[in-house]
């Protein structure tokens, strides 16, 4: 491996038992969900080597520059280091815990106690795992019904058939979505007719070589063109409950196809893209279950968005992202914050569409504050009329007669007009 | 000038080393860079805008004596403007010279034009050469600003410290460079390219960090505004749901301003008057602005008066 060639620290051998304990805190972290490969390990050693272990605070970041590659790793590598090499008692435990001829029954006593943290997770992961497969599955259908009520729970979904999986692919095969191809500022060889053309210098003087000198070869190249990344915020709440399996397997499709990045929110909001990368869609649908605690839940649109702009959208922005918004609009309160936050998120894509899978119902009126306060802030707004497949929404967004904003607006909505740029501020 | 700085051997030293230059840096920051310097390992610091990342690399390059080669990063970077460039021209002309001849030979003439006098050094390349001052620092600025496709680019640099140019083969440093790489976490790096680098979240500083930064880079500072400057600062980053948090260079362009405009302690007008220099957003000035504004400092006095009256009550205290 080409980075543990670096250069040697001086042979001098570290004190004591130090070097299995960096390989066994290693495995700790490795439980834990951080990457610590053998060529971290090995850096380890002769990180802890060189800036030596005088106190504990030089070891701890002497530790942190090695096995943490995120801030999100952070919190992880923090209680894992507090865990092994503060507390004893606990390290003892928890090697009995990791090591593979300890007897099986000690693992449910032996629980480290915070168990609140990914730490301690790492070890319970697969007891839960099997335990949630009994639960019964209840469905309850929650269409216009609002609520801003936290209600925490985990979600099974039907597992897809092959029939539908390759269904999904197909309807995919031909999505486009508006505004779908951007010019880079990447450039590609292209043919000498092709508009918008430059001499490619690198190219032609090969060329030109090939042919002995003699003739100049000219080559061109031209501004690729791209698919702009997709952010899709997702709601799952009790009023969209029906529709979170379908909107998934569209969005895990999707994923596997375009530069994508997920968000699901109901009273909290929650970032599947990694979970959502896995190939096969069942297992992604199952790692996003286990992360997501409020499916089926109330509501808060207003605060969920503005999570998503303080922590979130700077971070997923670059490229000049297509955002997605899927979600009924169904507020309860807050319409105010909704509708700055929306300006917010607006301000900072390069197009918004909002998806809706109820507006098709006119009974909706009473509620529409919301709606109202998410509509002069989008670029384009598609109502779905049926939703049982992933082609039905490839077909919602495929389609460019809808293109008008407002073309399935039901009729209560039709007075708002859009804001044109000159309302802004 | 011309002597070469060693490389500070441990951790008090690599602190010394930095506030001689100038920051002041934690204990975690030096520990990190430290072990950079030792393991010759790249640096990779994320942090939000104006926390003092690039300062870093600046300040190193001053202190340890050594050439800063900058690589600023931009959407649609590519090799010719970041590794290297052949320079077409001269080598047209050189295909013709060859002509003039009437001794074009293929081969010789290809050698001939791939030779390194017609190279074009970019960034990457010269942050190869070592000078008589030791290895130059190379500073990798906001990598996240590129594509993916870029990073692709970086990662023979940063695990041998190497370039492998195909009309000429492998070029390697002597010494490889003091690498510091920058990132403002505006999308993820890959984990491949990580992974060869020394990992260092830096954080807003704490309050008593940020007013020993205010009162060295700005000595003419009054010491009351100083303090009022960065216990707002403070505030405004813990209590207050902003879109853009400013960062320590926004402290330091505030307190600037508002020494400029003679001010020697903070009152809501002037605050609300100068609060563009502080926060970027539109939404956030307003959320600021007038009442909060005024709120704000009240809680910085009452804070102040019952330290002053607790400390009242205490025997003076030598600093």
């Amino acid at each position: 491996m080409p980075d543990t060639q670096g250069p040697t620290p001086s042979p001098r051998p570290p004190h004591g038992r130090i070097t299995e304990n960096i390989v066994h805190f290693a495995r700790t972290l490795r439980k834990a969900g951080l990457p610590a490969g053998p060529s971290a390990v090995v850096d380890a050693v002769s990180a802890v080597t060189i800036n030596g272990i005088e106190s504990k605070q030089d070891l701890y970041w002497t530790l942190h520059a090695v096995f943490v590659h995120k801030r999100d790793q952070q919190p992880v590598f923090d209680e894992a280091f507090r865990l092994y090499w503060q507390s004893k008692g606990l390290v003892e435990k928890m090697l009995a815990l990791l090591s593979p001829v300890a007897p099986a029954g000690q693992r449910e006593a032996e629980k480290p106690r915070a168990a609140q943290s990914r730490v301690a997770n790492a070890f319970e992961a697969a007891k839960q795992r099997e335990a949630k497969e009994t639960k019964p599955l209840i469905e309850v259908d929650a269409r216009f019904t609002v609520s801003e009520k936290e209600v925490l729970q985990k979600k099974d979904f039907a597992q897809m058939t092959a029939e539908e999986v390759a269904q999904a692919r197909r309807s995919l095969a031909h999505f486009t979505m508006p505004a779908d191809q951007i010019r880079s500022r990447r450039f590609k060889p292209v043919h000498s007719h092709t508009p918008g053309k430059q001499v490619d210098a690198r190219r032609t003087m090969r060329a030109t070589l090939k042919a002995g000198g003699s003739i100049i070869d000219l080559k061109h190249k031209a501004p690729a063109r791209v698919h702009p990344p997709i952010v899709a915020l997702c709601d799952i709440s009790g009023s969209m409950s029906q529709y979170s399996r379908i909107m998934l397997h569209f969005l895990h499709a999707l994923s596997e196809k375009r530069k994508t990045h997920t968000f699901l929110f109901g009273t909290r909001l929650t970032n599947i893209t990694r979970a959502l990368r896995m190939k096969d869609p069942d297992e992604a649908l199952a790692a996003c279950t286990d992360e997501v605690e409020d499916w089926s839940g109330g509501t808060r649109i207003a605060s969920s968005l503005q999570t998503f702009n303080r922590t979130w959208l700077r971070r997923v922005s670059h490229g000049g992202p297509v955002v997605l918004l899927i979600t009924d609009g169904l507020e309860r309160e807050a319409f105010d914050e909704l509708s700055v936050e929306m300006d917010r998120l607006h301000r900072s894509c390069r197009r918004l569409i909002w998806l809706n899978p109820l507006l098709r119902y006119d009974e909706f009126e009473a509620k529409a504050r919301g709606i109202q306060a998410i509509l002069p802030h989008v670029d384009e707004f598609r109502a779905i009329h049926s939703l049982d497949a992933v082609s039905d929404l490839c077909r919602a967004l495929n389609d460019k007669r809808i293109d008008s904003a407002y073309d399935a607006t039901p009729k209560f909505l039709q007075s708002i007009p859009p804001k044109s740029p000159a309302d802004y501020p | 000038m011309s002597s070469k700085v060693d490389l500070p051997n441990s951790i008090e030293e690599t602190l010394t080393l930095l506030s001689s230059g100038g920051y002041l840096a934690d204990r975690s920051l030096a520990t990190v860079l430290h072990l950079s310097l030792r393991m010759q390992r790249p640096l990779f610091l994320e942090g939000e805008a104006g926390v003092g990342k690039t300062e870093i690399a600046k300040v190193l390059a001053a202190t340890l004596n050594r050439p800063l080669v900058r690589l600023q990063c931009y959407e649609g970077l590519d090799v010719t403007s970041a590794v290297y460039e052949w320079n077409y021209a001269a080598q047209m002309v050189e295909i013709r010279m060859a002509e003039a001849s009437g001794s074009v030979d293929r081969e010789n003439l290809s050698t001939a034009l791939y030779s390194p006098r017609f190279l074009i050094k970019r960034p990457v390349l010269q942050a190869l050469e070592t000078t008589k001052l030791g290895a130059p620092i190379f500073l990798i600025d906001e990598l996240d600003r590129t594509d993916e496709a870029f990073e692709a680019f970086l990662l023979e640099v940063l695990a041998d410290s190497q370039v492998t140019i195909p009309e000429l083969g492998t070029i390697k440093a002597e010494e490889p460079p003091i690498t510091v790489i920058t990132t403002n976490r505006t999308r993820e790096i890959h984990d491949a390219l990580k992974r060869r680098c020394l990992y260092h979240w830096v954080d807003y500083p704490t309050a008593e960090r940020e007013l020993q930064i205010v009162q060295t880079k700005l000595p003419n500072a009054a010491a009351d505004l100083s303090a009022q400057v960065v216990t707002f600062v403070q505030k405004l980053r813990e209590d207050e749901a902003l879109f853009k948090k400013p960062g320590v260079a926004e402290t330091l362009d505030w307190a600037t301003a508002l020494t400029e405009l003679q001010e020697v302690a903070l009152d809501p007008e002037m605050v609300s008057d100068t609060l563009g220099v502080l926060l970027k957003y539109q939404e956030d000035i307003d959320r600021i602005k007038g009442s909060r504004t005024r709120a704000i400092l009240d809680e910085i006095r009452m804070d102040a008066n019952s330290q002053a009256s607790v400390a009242g009550n205490m025997p003076a205290q030598t600093l």
